[in-house]
């Protein structure tokens, strides 16, 4: 994807293009907007729009450094990254209500923390500790947050769009003013459920926005290997509804689109598709290794597409929002996110009854034996 | 009480949980205008609306994952899967999601979702549309998996799992969806889960059965009552949760057991009763435990009435079981 394309909102050709800006300099892109500009996009308040977008963003950034830095060390088990996607959970999330639904990907536990999820309650669930409300069931970044509408997710790929799609008829039946939202990544789009959910929605025309946050690359396999299509928004076609492609490194054009999009759902007019282009800056996952498959130095390109570094890029040019400010922002996020962690590395593991919860209601035989047997197999002394 | 077959039980059952409960919808494919293919949703869509009642796109992953998306949400859904053959396109949805959101969530999110779905052979409907594979589903945690064979227990029991809080897989044993009747009590009528049926009290041989292969096993049963071979039929009602006690009572009593069911041997649900019974009751058996299954093949076409167990299979396997010692 050249760099002036991913804002375009119809779908570019398939042409085998590199996907990152080709040519070094590697130099971060602003964003490209003047203080008029951000005014007429972001209504009156456009400061503390700003701010509450480089604060969301930058919560993201500083919560994936300490993270990553943690997994290496070997104190959580697992890390998914969401460096690079920041703008696109920030300006979506701002754009949503409290009734909203939110059913998510691997790479968008931020927007629950915007919604509310508290940072601390999230830290015990990545340390999958005895007060994470999932009693250490999911690898870290699968949290669960009822209270702010945030789905529990599976680590199986596309599953969740279709949950989207029941809820959003839900939604209507009830005449609820609200969306439900399906995020999933580019490899998504070739799962069973992309087609299930898509088809559902467009025949009862739900009130359900999927957003596909295309990082380009569904681990090691590039978008032109998990379709032939020009896009990932043309699909919609096939499923009677609009898709667009938008910049999504760019949080003030996220954050409109996503605004008018949900405000076309949310009048009746039926679900929407929106392809997300951005870059995984870091690797799949912490088990995952880009030098074996990304083309060298794809990664070291693709940051002059860093939301944040855009972002930012775009406040010095503004003046509006100086870097010392900006640092002591980051330093009282990272003092957040550091007592969070603090607080819940020092927690137990979850209690060992937790085991024989949850399956059921009310247990069911043989767990019910297994669980009054527990302590007679686990005790005692062995040979 | 009125008079009804199994398949009329059912609709009685859906008609009523929709009527007192608004929460309550149905969706799958045909089931609305058409009424289903086997007629289980006849006249709801008229009384209660397309909204409640919905013509499903063919895709059965759709058809759980959007059930499960309701639940989320606060409805009650009841999904049908035409027929159980064709539910693997959803096994994802049931294996990754709808028994795995309570769980890993910290109940936090229970999706409660009742799948119906007629199983079993007998219909002359080849490989596609006759299979029994309930062991796939009572094998994974997170999912009540209920057989009804009576028309009072076909209303019962899907009663009891709409308004249940956890997943259910509801099979309708569709070869007796219209021999099968019987009086049905009206209105709130529930049969609760995990409770065995005692159809006949008997001394001698323990037959443990569900669905479908009850009237067959009890037709066998009749038989050998007139041969002095006194067996005792249980009708399990639900795998999941099991009456695991009324298994291995009926064996302490009797000393004997045969298993019926259709679908193959290997790893199917009778291994599992099997192994009950060896673990709890293995000092009151008096003669090897016997199984009477389908075939371990794929379900045939024309030969299918030599593939799944007969009133005499069933029988000459309590003979010999009886017989031996």
């Amino acid at each position: 994807m050249p760099p002036a394309e991913p804002s375009a909102p119809t779908a570019s050709p398939a042409d085998g293009a590199p996907r990152v800006p080709a040519v070094p300099p590697l130099e971060i892109v602003p964003l490209p907007y003047g203080k008029k500009e951000l005014s007429d996009r972001l209504g009156p308040p456009w400061e503390e729009r700003l701010h509450q977008m480089y604060r969301g963003m930058l919560l993201g950034r500083v919560l994936d450094t300490r993270m990553l830095g943690l997994q290496r060390q070997g104190r959580v088990g697992f890390y998914g990254p969401a460096t690079g996607q920041e703008a696109t959970s920030v300006g979506a999330a701002m754009c949503m209500s409290g009734q909203d639904w939110v059913f998510p990907g691997l790479r968008e536990q931020l927007i629950a923390l915007l919604r509310g999820l508290d940072l601390t309650l999230y830290a015990h669930h990545l340390f999958g500790n005895d007060l994470d409300t999932a009693r250490g069931r999911q690898m870290p970044c699968h949290p669960s947050a009822r209270e702010v509408r945030y789905a529990s997710m599976s680590s199986t790929i596309g599953t969740q769009i279709i949950h989207a799609v029941g809820t959003a008829y839900g939604i209507q039946l009830r005449k609820e003013p609200a969306v439900s939202w399906a995020f999933f990544g580019d490899g998504a789009t070739s799962a069973n459920d992309f087609h299930s959910g898509m088809n559902f929605a467009g025949v009862w025309k739900l009130p359900v926005l999927f957003v596909c946050t295309n990082n380009q690359w569904a681990i090691s396999v590039p978008n032109e290997k998990q379709t032939a299509a020009p896009s990932f928004a043309t699909k919609a076609d096939g499923y009677g509804f609009p898709g667009r492609r938008i910049d999504g490194t760019d949080v003030v054009e996220v954050f409109t689109t996503l605004s008018a999009a949900r405000a076309r759902v949310l009048s009746g007019a039926g679900p929407e598709l929106i392809e997300s282009v951005l870059y995984r800056l870091t690797p799949h996952s912490s088990s995952d290794d880009p030098s074996r498959y990304q083309p060298k130095g794809w990664m070291e390109k693709a940051k002059a597409y860093d939301p944040l570094g855009r972002f930012e890029a775009m406040l010095e040019k503004l003046g509006v929002f100086p870097a010392s400010e900006r640092e002591a922002l980051r330093a009282d996020l990272d003092a957040k996110v550091r007592t969070a962690i603090q607080e819940a590395e020092v927690m137990p593991p979850p209690r060992t009854d937790s085991l024989f919860e949850d399956t059921l209601k009310v247990p069911a035989w043989p767990l019910t034996e297994e669980r009054d047997s527990f302590d007679k197999e686990q005790g005692g002394n062995f040979p | 009480m009125t008079e009804a077959t199994l398949i009329q039980a059912v609709n009685k059952a859906l008609h009523h949980a929709m009527k007192v409960d608004p929460d309550v919808l149905c969706l799958g494919e045909d089931i609305g205008v058409n009424g289903g293919v086997f007629r289980a949703t006849e006249g709801l869509q008229k009384e209660f609306g397309e909204s409640r009642v919905l013509d499903t796109p063919l895709n059965e992953s759709g058809i759980v994952g959007m059930a499960v998306g309701m639940a989320l949400y606060g409805l009650k859904p009841v999904a049908e899967i035409q027929f159980l053959d064709f539910i693997y396109p959803a096994f994802d949805q049931i294996v990754s999601e709808l028994t795995k959101f309570r769980y890993r969530s910290g109940g936090q999110f229970p999706a409660h979702v009742v799948i119906r779905t007629p199983y079993g052979g007998g219909i002359r409907g080849g490989l596609y549309h006759s299979q029994s594979t309930e062991q796939l589903f009572a094998s994974t945690p997170g999912i009540k998996v209920v057989v009804p064979s009576t028309p009072a227990d076909a209303k019962g029991l899907l009663l009891t799992a709409i308004f249940d809080e956890d997943p259910v897989l509801f099979m309708e044993p569709k070869r007796i969806y219209r021999t099968a009747t019987g009086e049905v009590p009206e209105g709130d009528h529930r049969v609760p889960f995990g409770k065995a049926r005692i159809v006949r009290e008997g001394s001698d041989v323990s037959v443990f059965a569900y669905g479908s292969m009850v009237p067959t096993a009890f037709q066998a049963r009749q038989v050998l009552e007139k041969t002095g071979i006194h067996a005792e039929l249980v009708d399990l009602r639900t795998l999941v949760p099991l009456d695991v006690d009324a298994v291995v009572r009926s064996v302490e009593k009797t000393g004997r057991a045969v298993i019926v069911h259709e679908a193959p041997k290997f790893c199917g649900f009778g291994a599992e009763l099997a192994a009950i019974l060896a673990e709890k009751a293995l000092y009151s058996l008096k003669a090897p435990i016997v199984r009477v299954t389908g075939y371990d093949t794929p379900f045939p076409y024309t030969l299918e009435n030599l593939y799944l167990p007969s009133v005499d299979r069933i029988g000459r396997a309590i003979q010999r079981t009886v017989a031996a010692g």
